[in-house]
């Protein structure tokens, strides 16, 4: 039997100091299906995907992946969410392709070097991959970023503002990677002030605002 | 039966994560801090010319010189390591890259662990490396000088692990490096106490051995707590 891939939250509520950001968020996204969460800056979007990754504690409420509720730092999601955030997570000293092989190895002992330069190649960075990430602009950190994402290959992806500092090409390279990792029965779920590029259908729309 | 072997791969599975996160995290952590060569020179020289003031400052006796050299090699070995203790966790802080490593599937005590030993590594290890050079302008005997750097040897990953907890509770604080200082120095000074102790004794002529036990215990306590405390204290600081 095939694995479920489904997020759902039920009643999640945020607090930051004594503001409340939201209260009672429900959904629910499966296999192949992205969730874009909108909302006015402050609307706790950053907070929302933090407590979807596992970083953040919710005030209230609960989280299920696949169908077991889980708390911040479940070993059982920790293995399956890929987080893209504000930071890029990349050493300025290491080049882009020493950053992407140093995560892989992270999840596996022996990374392939063809997969990263593959990778790199699919964000069109290929001809940047030897320079430190130091030099790179912040679109090109933000491909690296894509390509991370790509090369670690894991069910749930929660993506903040994932089109910030992105060209048009690199629009078009996250539709790419999107459409195929949703293709492939993966979860996405991204904040955006733009509607994210990607096949209408398959896309929920969760919209956060002042309570 | 075949639970028992099941138990056992288990074992061997969980034993192999933590091996290879402790490795992932030291390689990864060696290899940047020599691409920023410089901050370490900064830190080692800071560490040298520390120790060659007390000397300008003091009279040039042989006596008074040898009685305060450990106490001044030890204490400034304390102050190297407390420099560069923001390094360790504030700039993966800053970058993200230490929620996606927490984030990991792999054991994160054991990631936090790599990243403390690299920091040894790179900071108190040269320190212990150095000091029989440094206590050579203190006028101390080559067996005493052996003794400074064997306690070095065995205070300084105390050090790094005590450390690596405060600045794990330090992350994203206000004015995190003073209050760094004020949250270890308190902790360092057992450290402190049993290291010069064991050079002092071999100045006195007796064994250092007491002192050195000591030491090496205390190193076995924090290599077994610390990890976990800082793993506590990065999530904390991640909410």
């Amino acid at each position: 039997m095939e694995a479920p891939s489904e997020l759902a939250a039920r009643g999640l509520t945020a607090r930051r100091g004594h503001a409340t950001l939201f209260t009672d968020v429900a959904f629910t996204v499966g296999r192949g299906e992205a969730l874009v969460v909108t909302g006015p800056n402050g609307s706790g979007k950053t907070t929302l995907l933090r407590m979807l990754a596992g970083l953040t504690a919710p005030a209230a409420g609960e989280i299920w992946w696949n169908r077991r509720s889980v708390r911040p730092f479940d070993a059982a999601l920790r293995g399956d969410v890929a987080f893209n955030g504000h930071l890029p997570a990349l050493k300025d000293e290491l080049t882009a392709e020493e950053n992407l092989a140093c995560w892989m190895g992270l999840d596996d002992s022996r990374p392939d070097p063809q997969d990263v330069e593959r990778a790199l190649a699919d964000v069109a960075l290929e001809r940047r991959r030897r320079l430190p990430v130091r030099v790179l602009s912040q679109g090109q950190r933000r491909r690296i970023g894509l390509a991370r994402l790509h090369l670690i290959r894991r069910p749930l992806w929660i993506l903040d503002e994932p089109l910030t500092a992105l060209d048009a090409e690199g629009t078009d390279v996250l539709r790419r990677l999107l459409s195929r990792h949703l293709d492939g029965g993966g979860v996405c779920v991204a904040a955006s002030h733009q509607p994210l590029p990607t096949a209408g259908e398959r896309e929920r729309a969760l919209v956060l605002g002042p309570t | 039966m075949s639970a028992v072997l099941q138990r056992v791969d288990a074992n061997d599975d969980a034993r192999a994560s933590v091996l290879a996160a402790f490795g992932w995290a030291l390689r990864r952590d060696v290899r940047i801090a020599l691409r920023s060569r410089g901050e370490l020179g900064v830190q080692l020289l800071f560490y040298v010319i520390v120790v060659s003031l007390f000397p300008l400052a003091t009279s040039p006796s042989r006596d008074l010189l040898a009685s305060i050299g450990p106490g001044v090699l030890w204490t400034t070995a304390l102050l190297a390591s407390l420099l560069s203790l923001p390094r360790l966790f504030a700039s993966d802080f800053a970058d993200g890259t230490l929620e996606q490593i927490a984030l990991s599937p792999r054991p994160l005590a054991a990631l936090v662990t790599g990243k403390t030993a690299a920091h040894w590594l790179t900071t108190g290890l040269p320190v212990a490396l150095m000091a029989p050079l440094l206590g050579a302008q203190y006028a101390l005997e080559s067996e005493v000088l052996g003794s400074l750097t064997l306690s070095l040897l065995l205070g300084t990953p105390i050090l790094s692990l005590l450390g690596a907890v405060g600045a794990a509770l330090t992350l994203g604080a206000r004015g995190g490096g003073s209050l760094l200082a004020l949250l270890v120095l308190p902790l360092y000074a057992p450290v402190l106490i049993f290291g010069a102790g064991a050079v002092d004794a071999v100045r006195a002529g007796v064994a250092a051995t007491p002192h050195l036990s000591l030491l090496a215990a205390g190193l076995l306590l924090a290599i077994v707590a610390a990890p976990f405390a800082v793993s506590a204290a990065v999530r904390i600081a991640l909410d």
